[in-house]
Order: C-alpha cells, then structure tokens, then sequence
C-alpha cells in the first residue's frame, strides 16, 4: 500500500531517477510477527546495547510486542532499574569516542534515519549486518559493504563465521560461525524487525487507525457531495 | 420553540448594537456574491486558510512539549531533537499531531502553489485586484520564511546544515555579508542561540505577520470581489436591487461546496498523515532522523521540495559579474524568483484576463514554463553533476531554464500584448 | 418542526446528517489534542513507585522522598506522640479520618499501617504548600502553649497534628493524604503501590 502510495505521488520524479546504485537485499517483513520481534528484542539486547544505547525506547513500551513488565524485567533490562527507564547504556560517550574512534550512534530510531533512495532502512541494516568481511587493513580487521570503513567490528561474527571479498567483489564464507547460514539471515530478520518497530512503534497503530480515518472520510464525503447537490441544484 | 427563536434574536440584537457581528456575517458571508462558475482551481483559497488553521493548532500542542535547546543530554543527543523524539513516543497522541504538522507544511506549499498558479490562469492579479496579488506574494514570503524557521527546530542533520547553507547565503553580499551572517546566526556557526532565535520566529513572529497579511489579503478581496475562470467582472451587470446578476451569496453555495473539497483534501492528507508520513523522503527527510552534528556533513544536501525550484535558480549563477562573486548573484537570482511574482499585475498587458480567451502563445509559454519550474524543482533536489538516464547533464538545462524562467516574466508586457486573443464573453458561462 | 413551503425537508434532513458527521470528526480530532495534554510516558515513568529504606529512621525522626514530584513525609512517632494524638480529638477537623484521604489500610487512629510509622504526602490540601514541621510541643513551638506537636502550613496558617489530621475552623479543608504504600520487609517501604495493584 504504502509503496504504491509512493510510487504514484513521486512517479515522474523517479522516472527521471538515474544515477550511482546500491544493492541492498530486502529485509523479511517482521512487523505482525511477535514472537520474531521479542527474539529480535532479545538479540538487541545482548548483542547491541552494550554499546549502542536506545535512549528514546522505553523498556514498558515493550508491552507492544506482546511481553509483560515481569517478562521485560526478567530477560531484558541490565542495565536499568525501572521499567520505565528508557534504555540506556552505561558506557560514557567521550570514552567511547575514545575506543571506537566515534560514539557509537544511538539506535532508536536507525531505521528511519538510514533509509534511502535504495531502499528502506531496514534493507540497509539487513544487509549492514550480513555483510561484514574480513579485512586486515583496518583496525579491528573488519571491514563492510554498505559501510565502508565502518568503525564497528563484527559483533556477530562468532554466530555468522567469517567471510572474506574475493576477487569478483562476492563475498564468501571463509568459515562457518556457530548458526547456517539460513538461521543466520533469519535471526538478523528478526533484529532488523525489532529495529524497525522500534523506529516508530506506533506504526502498525497508524496504518490501522488511518484505513479508520479514511473510511470515515468517505461516509462524510457521500453526506458533504449530497449536500453540495441539493444546494446546487437552483443554479445554472 | 418561537420563546427561544424570541431570545435568540434578542441575544443577537444585543450583541448588534455593541458589535457589527450580523453586519460583518452579511458582508462576508451570507451576502458576499461570489461568481457562479467557480471551478476546481477556486478550491485551493480555503484549503490554504484550513491548512493555516491546522498548522497554527497542531503547533500549539507541538510548542507545549518541544524545547529549543541544542545542548547535549545525558545520552549525548540534543536536547530539541530528543524532544520531538520524546513528541513522537512520550506524549500521547504526539505522533499524529506532529505528523499533522510536518505533512501540513508540505500541504500549504502544495495548496498555495496552485492558489498562486490559478491566479496565473485567470489573470487574477490584474486590476482591481493588484493589492489582493500583493498580499498573496506577502503571505507566500513570510510562508517560506515560515517553513525555513520551522526545519530548523527538529535539529536534525539536515535542519542543521540547510539553516548552515542559507544562512551563509547572506555571507555572499558584499562588505557587510559576513557580519550579517553572523548577526542571523547570533555565533560563528549555527548554534543555540540560533535556534533559539528561529523557534521565537516560527511560534510567534512569522505566524502574528502571517495572520495579518491573510487578514489583509481577505478584506481587500471581499472589497473588490473575486475574479472568476472567465475573468470578466459580474459586478458590471446587475440586477434592480444592485446585486450582481451572475453572483450567488457565498454562504450557503460556496460554504456546501468547500465543504466538499475540505473532505476531498483531508482525505489525501490522511493518506499521508497515515501511510507515508515520511513522503517517500520528501516530506521528512531521512537524513533528518540522524541529530545534528556541526562536524559531519550528510553526504547529499537538498531543501526540503518546496524551495528547490528556487534553489535551482541559485546553482545555476555561476559566473562572477561586475566584480563580484557567483555567489551573490545567486542569491540574488533566488531573491529575484520569488519577488518577481509581485510584478506580474504591470507585467500583463493582454487585453484579457483569463486563459479562456488568450491565444495559443500565452499558452504555450505559460506551458512550458511550468514544466520548467517543476524540473527546476527536480534537478533541486539532486546533485548538481546529476544526469538525467545518465547521459544528459541536468546543471546546463537548469541554468537554460533558469533563464527562460526570468524571461517569461520580464518580456510579458511584449507577448502578452501581442497574442491573439478571442473576445470576452459579457457574462459568465458555465462549464 | 413541520414541513411545508418555508422549511425544505430534504435539505435539512442532509443538512443535519452532514453537520453530525462533522461533529463526530471535530470531537475525534478533539480527542488526541486534548489528550496529548496528559502526562506523557516520561512523567509516568518518573511517577512510579519508589522504595525507601526506613531502616536508619530512630524513633521522633522524619525523612522525606519524593514521590511524582512531592514530598512524601515518614515519620517515626513516639511512644508519647502517639499518646498525644489520642487526647486532642476534639479539637480536630475529621479525627476519624472518615474523608476519603487515605487508603482502606490507613483508616485507623494512626492513620498508618503500622502505628508509629507515617507515610503522607506533604502538601497542604488547602492551595498545596507543604506544610513545616513544627515537633517541639508547647509554648517553645510558638504556636500555642498547648500545641503537642504536628505541622503548620506557612501559607495560611493550617495546622495538622502528628497524623497530619486538620485541625477545626483552618483553610485546609482535609487531613493530609495518605499515599498507597506498602512494607516489602520490615524496614522497606515502597510508596505509590500497594497490594491491590
């Protein structure tokens, strides 16, 4: 709906649209699966808010991806006390910048931010995120394709194994991680998917609340037109 | 029933002999004859003032819980950008009202610009109306001032460094640039007290001109009456009692009607408001979810669409002249795009007023200067070593419509007198 | 309203049908504004519950913790406090407590779960001063050569005894408000939940 939407809106600029490309893989659609959105969660939390903080998210908030303030408490917070607290981290930013060359950025809302003309930004983090090879020349000897030169080491690595670039520009798996391939796409799909709903977690409430609003809109339409008519009928 | 009918009237003569309220409802409603073939294009005049209306309300609710403070809070992000963010998740109902609000702003630009361009079709700036046209242009200016203040208070990348850009515009004049610049800036850099200063604008100095100048243009119009699509005067034919034979009173014909396309108009709005309030990048731009950093420019900078046209103009200058920087006659190819929209009423010397009755050179002209300014807009928000099919470069085409746009304008007194036009009509007609 | 020449049914049939369609839009739009008005998750978050350790409060002691942004008093009342309050019944406004300004829990002659110790929030229920603490008794309080101990409000002169029960013929027209609360060991309190919620 909402692609078409824009695709009708915006037809005669991106027909014009030309230019340098990238290929982005897209993302599964996550958004009315809870449960892949609570291991989503679950990896965020462990593999992504060490150092990334998500400071506009509220823990409660969590409640919209089907998980109870005890569920929250028990396998999601470490780091705060309230279940109202937002998450945050503890490491401070000037250190950070100090280790990693820049503070690491807060995650919240990513997923809005790096969407592009090439594709929605959850496609750029699933494909971030599948991505990384190695890469000697750089300091943590990680290196990625959508982001090159990206300050972050392969978090994931352990679960994905390593791949390297070859000379065709593909990459290819020098050695396997603890997950197949597979489990390993669909677990990023998950994270990506917790990403996503946490970039703006009142988005499946809009789109239902505006198929609503429309429909109304309609009704009054059909009320205003007759209206209209009726008036309208004395004048030639 | 009649007790009450009694008490009402009563209430209302009261209130009469205190206030003109039944004076004023006639003047402008009930007995403001407005002429009878108003079509699709006299829609946009009360859209634009419902835009108004819904951008001054969802501001107010914004203006409650936004703060306009660039300092940096505990979690290192800005405190006015984690405040629309605390807008979008914290505060109730917070993301309608600010997705009501960004998408409002685009919707005026849209509204307007087809207010504007009927007005081009059927000569409406002409006389009596030259002050109505005035005013418009008045309200158009202080519209883009508006929306310039306003994409500054997210703090995001793109508020920051679009406020950066054209701020730095003024930079460009001669002498006193610089410290003019740093005047506007109130720091070297865009900084705090720079949006501090633009958030006193957008809340209260740009909308109080804003509300003033709708005033005006809306009293000068209901003083000489609106033109209609065939541009001739209803006012020259009347009946016995002095009313105008092809007039009808505005209210209750012309209300019934806007109501119609006020439900027409929400319902667009909502679909964005709802499905795509980020308009495909256009309407929020992506680059804006990331908080300002005065250190790092985002990759690709453009305004925001509904100044691209203009920003075109500005790129395309890019010889220096009498001395002087590229950079300024920029600026002033910029300036000079929006004003000389306010000429146009001594610019029009066509026997006619309306588009009806002009000949196929005004036509045409007119034409192919509104696909130039839409493709000026387009080439706007790209970069300027953009190709089009990734072959034909879009930087000379802009500056070649760059310069048609100004010529279209500025040699008007002699196409517009020497086109072929058909006769009015003495009345109205009906289509 | 009957029909005939001057009144078109029709037409206000439509007209009525539209203008209450437009009255369901305009209060439905109505709804989010004025609800945005209301604390918004932030405020909810700093307003939960909040634990105390009364562990290091000796007895004639008083501590204060802020709770939503008010001041919430505990007090440990003495042996002698607590006899005090039982003699000037009389000379209070509701001793019984019998307006609803505490939960189930508090309704008793200490206004507390436990006798000696006072949970209430310390904000005056005339025009919402919080009320000082004036614990020495007698002429030294400088109030009264009877006063046996309690709060007074420096805004319009309201005084409360040591259960924060109003004194008669004061601005203030109720005792003070007990928050929910409830005792998670012997000295841990936690103050805006109790076992209802």
């Amino acid at each position: 709906m909402k692609k078409f939407l824009t695709a009708i809106l915006f037809a005669p600029v991106l027909a014009f649209a030309a230019g340098p490309t990238l290929h982005l893989d897209s993302a599964p659609d996550r958004s009315s699966d809870m449960a892949a959105l609570q291991n989503g969660a679950k990896v965020f939390v462990n593999y992504c808010l060490n150092c990334h903080s998500a400071s506009y998210m509220r823990y409660n908030r969590l409640r919209d991806i089907g998980l109870t303030d005890a569920q929250i408490k028990d396998n999601l917070m470490f780091t705060a006390e309230k279940v109202g607290e937002p998450m945050k981290i503890a490491m401070q930013r000037a250190e950070a910048k100090a280790w990693f060359g820049a503070a690491p950025p807060d995650l919240t809302i990513i997923a809005r931010a790096r969407a592009s003309e090439f594709g929605s930004g959850a496609d750029w983090l699933y494909t971030y995120l599948r991505t990384f090879y190695r890469d000697e020349s750089r300091p943590t000897g990680w290196n990625n394709v959508v982001f090159e030169n990206v300050g972050m080491p392969h978090v994931l690595w352990e679960l994905q194994g390593e791949q390297v670039m070859g000379a065709d520009h593909k990459l290819t798996l020098a050695r396997p991680g603890k997950m197949k391939p597979q489990e390993y796409d669909a677990m990023v799909g998950d994270l990506v998917g917790f990403l996503k709903y946490m970039g703006e977690p009142v988005g499946e409430l809009r789109k239902k609340l505006g198929v609503v609003v429309l429909i109304f809109l309609a009704i009054l339409f059909v009320f205003a037109y007759a209206l209209k008519r009726e008036y309208w009928k004395d004048i030639h | 029933m009649s007790k009450v009918n009694a008490m009402l009237q009563g209430t209302l003569d009261w209130v009469d002999a205190r206030f003109p309220l039944t004076a004023n409802w006639k003047a402008h409603l009930a007995e403001y004859y407005a002429p009878k073939n108003f079509n699709f294009w006299y829609f946009f005049g009360s859209l634009a003032m419902l835009v108004l209306a819904i951008q001054v309300i969802t501001g107010i609710f914004l203006t409650m819980h936004y703060k306009p403070d660039a300092a940096l809070n505990a979690s290192g992000v800005p405190v006015a950008f984690a405040s629309v963010e605390y807008i979008m998740r914290d505060v109730p109902w917070g993301w309608l009202i600010r997705y009501m609000h960004s998408t409002g702003a685009s919707a005026f630009f849209v509204v307007v610009y087809l207010h504007m361009f009927r007005g081009l079709l059927y000569g409406s700036y002409r006389k009596p109306r030259e002050l109505i046209w005035l005013f418009g242009i008045g309200i158009f200016l202080c519209l883009m001032g508006e929306a310039f203040f306003g994409y500054l208070l997210p703090w995001g990348q793109m508020s920051f460094w679009g406020a950066q850009v054209i701020v730095n515009l003024f930079s460009a004049i001669p002498l006193i640039g610089n410290d003019l610049s740093i005047w506007l800036r109130g720091d070297y850099v865009v900084g705090d007290a720079t949006l501090n200063r633009f958030f006193a604008f957008h809340v209260i100095a740009m909308p109080l001109v804003l509300i003033g100048l709708v005033g005006a243009h809306i009293i000068a119009l209901h003083e000489v009456g609106s033109n209609n699509p065939d541009g001739v005067e209803i006012k020259k034919k009347k009946d016995a009692n002095g009313i105008p034979l092809d007039g009808i009173p505005f209210h209750p014909y012309y209300s019934v009607k806007d109501i119609v396309g006020v439900v027409v108009f929400l319902f667009v709005f909502s679909i964005i408001v709802f499905f795509m309030p980020e308009g495909g990048g256009y309407f929020l731009e992506y680059n804006n979810f990331f908080p300002a950093d005065p250190l790092v420019t985002p990759p690709h900078i453009a305004p925001v669409w509904y100044f691209t046209p203009y920003y075109s103009l500005l790129r395309a200058v890019t010889y220096p002249l009498f001395g002087i920087d590229a950079k300024f006659w920029g600026v002033v190819a910029m300036g000079a795009g929006t004003l000389i929209f306010a000429f146009l009423p001594w610019l029009d010397r066509s026997p006619v007023k309306s588009i009806r009755y002009r000949g196929p050179l005004t036509k045409w002209l007119l034409g192919i200067w509104v696909v130039g300014f839409f493709i000026l807009g387009f080439l706007g928000t790209k970069d300027p070593a953009y190709k089009f099919f990734g072959f034909i470069p879009g930087a000379p085409i802009a500056q070649l419509l760059s310069v048609y746009y100004f010529l279209f304008f500025l040699t008007m007194p002699v196409w517009s007198s020497l086109d072929r036009c058909k006769p009015e009509p003495d009345r109205v007609t009906m289509k | 309203m009957s029909c005939d020449d001057t009144v078109d049914c029709g037409r206000r049939r439509l007209l009525v049908a539209t203008a209450a369609a437009g009255g369901v839009a305009g209060v439905a739009v109505a709804v989010p504004f004025v609800t945005s008005m209301l604390p918004s998750e932030r405020a909810k978050a700093a307003g939960a519950p909040v634990e105390v350790d009364i562990s290091k409060l000796g007895p004639g002691q008083m501590m204060t913790v802020e709770w939503r942004g008010k001041p919430v008093w505990i007090i440990n009342r003495t042996k002698e406090m607590l006899d005090s309050m039982a003699k000037i019944g009389d000379q209070l406004a509701d001793p019984k407590s019998d307006k609803n300004m505490q939960p189930e829990y508090a309704k008793n002659d200490t206004r507390s779960i436990k006798p000696e110790i006072l949970v209430a929030v310390g904000i005056c229920t005339h025009l919402g001063c919080s009320p000082t603490e004036k614990f020495k008794t007698g002429a030294e309080s400088g109030i009264d050569p009877n006063w046996p101990g309690g709060f007074i409000c420096p805004c319009h002169g309201s005084t409360f005894d040591l259960a924060g029960r109003v004194y008669k013929s004061k601005p203030a027209p109720d005792n003070l408000e007990i928050p929910p609360h409830m005792y998670l060991g012997d000295a841990k309190l936690i103050i805006g939940e109790d076992k209802k919620a």
